[in-house]
């Protein structure tokens, strides 16, 4: 997968994870809201293994390096080449 | 403590040079109704709530609240960027570009820079709810002017993003209210006996 896909994939998924740990706060005993959780997180990891294998590191934290020190040398999230294109992606 | 990851919750993607639309959107990044404002109101609340779910649902919006300044400031950031001094004075933002160059300051679309009066953390779980979905629906009511003004689809886009986020933490901050009363009203009396 392209990077701009696979970001894409990991962005929809981490925020459908994100709204519903926020619902499962407040309704800790929803059964399908904490399926559908944990079915976004498995997904999230597996592409984001790939992300950072061919990308460089999504996070530096609690996270194994590699020579080179690859967080400082890729783009930013707040630069413009950093983020994909929504409307030709959906 | 916080972790960062290194990618916005809802993609920027700016193409047009726009001062303009940054002299507004800076509204949402340090002004009273503000991505800062709403982070720090939450994550200072916190430490005085009660019950479980109320006490997440604070720790975690005010957590996403730092991803939306995170936003907020990248889009002024793509809005600037490539600015010369003649296109910021035309926009109106030459006293901006005097105090702070092309950077990112937390002040208001007024310029009044960011202070702790916009906030309020009370020690009362029930009141510091109340005064959160109000703030919720004042974010949104901010978006939804924003909108107005925005003729850039790809500036709509996330501000779009932002708005429907205001509704969603209402309901919860709505969900986190009535557990917290039904919670107080078993264990405390207000008045009588």
């Amino acid at each position: 997968m392209e990077r701009d896909a696979l970001l894409r994939e990991i962005t929809i998924l981490d925020f459908m994870a994100l709204d519903l740990h926020l619902f499962l706060n407040t309704n800790p005993d929803d059964c399908e809201a904490l399926e559908m959780y944990n079915d976004c997180i498995t997904r999230s990891c597996e592409l984001r293994q790939k992300y950072e294998a061919d990308y460089g590191p999504m996070t530096a934290f609690r996270s194994h390096g590699q020579p080179g020190w690859a967080w400082i040398n890729e783009p930013w999230p707040w630069e413009e080449k950093f983020n994909f294109e929504i409307s030709e992606t959906l | 403590m916080w972790i960062y990851e290194k990618k916005l919750e809802y993609p920027v993607k700016i193409k047009r040079t726009n001062p303009k639309l940054a002299k507004i959107i800076i509204a949402q990044y340090g002004g009273p109704d503000g991505e800062l404002g709403a982070a720090l109101r939450y994550l200072s609340q916190r430490f005085t709530m009660v019950t479980p779910q109320a006490i997440a649902t604070l720790n975690d919006i005010g957590t996403e609240e730092l991803a939306h300044l995170e936003m907020i400031g990248t889009i002024c950031h793509q809005l600037i960027d490539k600015a010369t001094p003649e296109q910021m004075r035309e926009a109106g933002m030459d006293a901006e570009y005097v105090n702070h160059g092309l950077g990112i300051h937390p002040s208001g679309a007024g310029g009044a820079p960011w202070t702790a009066a916009y906030i309020q953390s009370k020690g009362d779980p029930i009141t510091d709810l109340y005064e959160n979905l109000a703030a919720e629906q004042k974010a949104r009511s901010t978006y939804e002017y924003l909108l107005d003004l925005i003729d850039d689809p790809d500036v709509a886009d996330p501000i779009r993003f932002l708005r429907e986020r205001e509704v969603v933490h209402f309901q919860r901050f709505g969900e986190s209210l009535n557990i917290v009363r039904d919670y107080l009203g078993s264990k405390r009396m207000f008045y009588g006996k």
